[in-house]
């Protein structure tokens, strides 16, 4: 142990004397954590290992990690597994609360370009999800302010561009705390053309006839964009060249955008799009991240030559289409591992959210090797949205963002006993264990 | 067709009747649910289990099957879906009970498939949630393959699906429907409202069924009397109240769940299912009082009000307390939770801890005793119908994944065979679009012809031989 860990645990010592113990939300916490499998996902599985926190950060992993003489909180965790926490890639979680109540839901506001919306602000952290999501060994999600493929009946995209994401830890008193990244993306769906349009009077989807009226409202829609992109690069143009321009909230929010800083987040789910918004990216120049890829085909050499990340939605749906092989959704993340594409999971929703680790699962019995799929829902989310330095892996220096389990973290049999997030050990009580314990205890 | 294949088709036709090669699983982890679990082989013959155990003598000319390494399960039972059918709801009137799914069955839906490349042999197809007495059901076994009649479990007893709660008072609220269809409004549109409408109809059963008694008692007496006027509507209420047909009722809400119990106490009938039951963990004594089942969902909640206070516990509370209770997908269209109903058991480990045993009977034999065909199905039994499904591992884990698939003994599903023939079946489907597309050119190309009657050309070039295309 260096001299500069000493001397931050004797401080702690100090504060923890004067301090009331820190609650799952206050600053980061201090700890060792002893006799646990430690699933560091950066390097191979250790046994009987430790891991030793200070003020919410990894100041040391390995076998041989000293206990230290201080007071510091010590747990011994014989038997159990700790590994970082996870990252949903895409989630409404603490924006819509009831899906069917409008009231409730903050995402999709009006307007078409609408680079401008921030959804941490409208993050509600006693959103009753927030909890439920954590419980699960999801210590962090990428917000979307927009759902993917929210099409009007006319198969038109509802909106193209529908706000920033937001990366948010999912404990704390007020987004602020919660807040890791306030833009993490910029959302984009990418247009497609839609010739199938659902018939709310029967219930059902209709094909058919509407195709040159669908490529027409597509090639639209793609003029829009780019005439989008193209006003607010002269913008920013303008704005580096001293020119007096009106300050204008949408443009300002795309420069990040122009500027390669933030990447673009483009929801394409098919072949045709996911070519297209490649392209798309291309000529303007940005950083590029696909979401929601479902049926790539050939696009799939495409994005793995151009080294594009990919944040696929849920494997554990029904195929795309009646042809299908049955098992297409759950070979997918394998094809994409194979192809040597980086990629995450996302659930693009907040009831099924705590359901992430299942969706890397479910694609091993169908090709995916277990590391992948792992690495999916830490490492390599962290590194697509450009936070690895802090998060994703157990490593020291990093952030303590933990969870320790039972067993396997992607089995559904698995319990999560405790889980930290920036070291502080979070509650794992929520809206249904508190029901589940009322109920049973019912005479 | 010619007479070769009238020959092959009447012999499937006939299938179970005659004698099929018997089968034999060997060395599998035969998961029997009912009678323990074990290191051991099953043996099938004309469609039915004949021998399970550690030791089996294998029947002279037997195909036997090394399943060593492998896991046996009984085939799974989805006791609420609404795959294979061509309509759901008659959402037009509140008391539906005239209408019926059998009418609706759609023998190739690719939901069949998919449900038995996950393991589901059994389904109770059930019509929609938006009236608060809906139409009839039907069980189907997953014979991929046959006509809607050779789908249909004819052992099983009848039903009738019920809806409470927000779908069938979602009309009475007039507005619009979810997808923002404006509704003409429609009694009831409150919990108050869909009480009313199953007093009044079962009312009306009542007194329909008084009068028919009367009738017949009259008959029998050889007194001339009337009969009655036969009301379709009616009848299936009535069977409901002799204890003929079971009743399926969709509901979310505690309140709403005690108040169905009560009217069936009311009019002395018992309800079978009480399905989805979100809410169920809060009123599982009186659930238990009453009998009724409990088939829900594994971890579904939030998606609308009377979800808020869904728990993932719901099954294990129930099962705890003295419920029958089973898992289920509800799914529509291509099929998609109907095809890991295992691994949705596998939760209740986590959320309530049950064990094994009990997980996997959230899926087989309980769902059999709700639809009451325990007799034939839901576990691994002598002299029950074989179906079973193999699994390359643990089936309540993640990683397993189905291997065949048998439903009377006959294997419906086999992975690798379903793997080798994708090469082939891409192939064909190429060979297809390109005979479609070549043949839209060819009208194109005519239509642009001045005088032509574009509809005639079509036909002509599209009777022409074409080249690349498959065989028909």
């Amino acid at each position: 142990m260096n001299r500069a860990l000493i001397a931050s645990l004797a401080f702690i010592v100090v504060l923890a004397a004067t301090a009331a113990p820190a609650s799952a939300e206050e600053g980061g916490g201090s700890f060792l954590l002893k006799n646990v499998t430690l699933h560091p996902v950066s390097g191979p599985k250790l046994d009987n290992a430790s891991v030793l926190v200070v003020d919410g950060r990894i100041a040391e992993v390995g076998m041989k990690v000293a206990a230290p003489k201080t007071k510091l909180r010590v747990i011994d965790g014989k038997g159990l597994h700790v590994w970082p926490g996870m990252i949903n890639s895409g989630t409404t979680v603490g924006l819509s609360e009831i899906g069917s109540i409008r009231e409730t839901n903050d995402t999709g506001e009006l307007g078409i370009f609408d680079p401008q919306l921030r959804p941490i602000v409208a993050l509600n952290p006693e959103s009753e999800y927030i909890p439920v999501v954590r419980a699960n060994g999801i210590t962090m999600a990428a917000l979307l302010p927009a759902m993917p493929g929210g099409r009007r009946s006319d198969g038109a995209n509802t909106q193209l561009i529908g706000g920033q994401i937001s990366i948010a830890h999912l404990a704390g008193w007020t987004w602020e705390e919660m807040e890791v990244r306030r833009a993490g993306g910029m959302h984009l769906s990418y247009p497609a053309i839609s010739a199938v349009s659902f018939d709310p009077a029967t219930f059902s989807t209709r094909r058919g006839s509407a195709y040159p009226k669908a490529k027409q409202q597509h090639d639209l829609q793609v003029q829009e964009l780019s005439g989008f992109f193209d006003d607010a690069r002269a913008y920013w143009t303008a704005k580096k060249a001293g020119v007096a321009v009106k300050a204008d909230l949408k443009f300002e929010a795309m420069i990040p955008v122009l500027d390669g800083k933030v990447p673009l987040v483009a929801f394409a789910s098919h072949e045709r799009e996911i070519k297209e918004a490649i392209e798309f990216a291309e000529r303007q120049n940005v950083k590029l991240v696909l979401a929601n890829v479902i049926k790539p085909r050939s696009a799939l050499e495409l994005i793995a030559k151009k080294k594009i990340p990919v944040i696929l939605g849920r494997t554990q749906v029904g195929t795309d289409e009646e042809d299908d092989p049955y098992d297409e959704p759950y070979t997918l993340p394998a094809r994409l591992n194979e192809a040597g594409v980086k990629f995450c999971f996302g659930t693009f929703d907040e009831q099924f959210a705590r359901n992430l680790p299942y969706q890397a699962s479910q694609g091993v019995p169908f090709g995916l090797p277990y590391d992948a799929a792992l690495r999916s829902v830490t490492l390599s989310a962290a590194e697509i949205w450009g936070i690895d330095k802090d998060y994703g892996s157990i490593e020291a220096g990093k952030v303590a963002d933990l969870v320790v389990t039972d067993g396997d973290l992607l089995e559904v049999k698995t319990d999560v006993k405790m889980l930290f997030i920036r070291g502080s050990e979070a509650d794992l009580e929520t809206k249904h264990t508190r029901l589940y314990k009322k109920y049973m205890a019912r005479p | 067709m010619n007479a070769a294949r009238m020959l092959i088709a009447a012999a499937l036709a006939c299938g179970v009747a005659h004698a099929q090669q018997a089968i034999v699983l060997q060395n599998a982890t035969v998961h029997t649910v009912t009678k323990g679990t074990f290191k051991g082989s099953v043996v099938i013959q004309d469609g039915l289990i004949t021998d399970v155990g550690a030791q089996v003598l294998t029947p002279a000319g037997a195909k036997v099957i090394d399943a060593s390494g492998k896991h046996v399960i009984p085939g799974i039972i989805d006791c609420h879906t609404h795959i294979a059918l061509d309509s759901i709801n008659e959402g037009s009137v509140s008391v539906s009970s005239m209408v019926t799914v059998r009418d609706a069955i759609d023998p190739e839906s690719i939901a069949i498939y998919h449900d038995l490349a996950g393991g589901t042999t059994t389904v109770n197809a059930l019509h929609g949630s938006a009236n608060a007495i809906g139409g009839l059901n039907v069980v189907l076994k997953m014979r991929w393959g046959k006509d809607a009649e050779g789908l249909v479990m004819k052992e099983a007893k009848p039903g009738i699906k019920f809806a409470l709660g927000e779908n069938p008072k979602r009309q009475g609220q007039g507005g619009q429907n979810p997808f923002g269809a404006s509704l003409s409004p429609r009694y009831p549109g409150t919990r108050m409202g869909v009480e009313d409408v199953i007093r009044q109809a079962f009312t009306e059963a009542r007194q329909y069924q008084a009068a028919w008694k009367d009738y017949n008692s009259h008959e029998a007496k050889g007194e001339s009397a009337l009969p009655p006027r036969k009301d379709l509507k009616l009848e299936p209420l009535v069977e409901v109240l002799e204890g003929k047909r079971l009743v399926h009722a969709h509901c979310y809400r505690a309140d709403e769940i005690l108040m169905l119990l009560r009217v069936a106490d009311e009019f002395g009938f018992k309800i079978a299912t009480l399905q989805h039951v979100l809410e169920g963990y809060k009123v599982a004594n009186e659930i238990k009082a009453h009998g009724a089942g409990a088939s829900t969902f594994s971890d579904w909640w939030g998606y609308k009000i009377e979800a808020y206070d869904a728990i993932p516990h719901n099954a294990a509370v129930l099962t705890r307390k003295g419920v029958l209770t089973s898992l289920n997908s509800d799914d529509v269209g291509n099929g998609d939770l109907s095809t890991r109903l295992n691994t949705e058991a596998g939760k209740t480990m986590k959320y309530g801890g049950l064990n094994e045993e009990e997980a996997l009977a959230l899926i087989t034999i309980n769902p059999a005793r709700q639809l009451g065909i325990d007799r034939y199905v839901g576990s691994i039994e002598v002299g029950k119908q074989a179906d079973l499904v193999v699994y390359d591992k643990d089936p309540l884990s993640m990683y397993s994944k189905v291997e065949r698939v048998y439903i009377d003994g006959t294997q419906y599903f086999d992975r690798e065979a379903d793997v080798a023939a994708r090469s082939r079946k891409d192939a064909e489907k190429k060979g297809l679009m390109e005979k479609e597309k070549a043949k839209e050119k060819s009208s194109e190309k005519a239509a642009d012809k001045p005088g032509d009657k574009p509809a005639e050309k079509q036909e002509a070039k599209g009777a022409k031989p074409h080249q690349g295309g498959s065989d028909e």
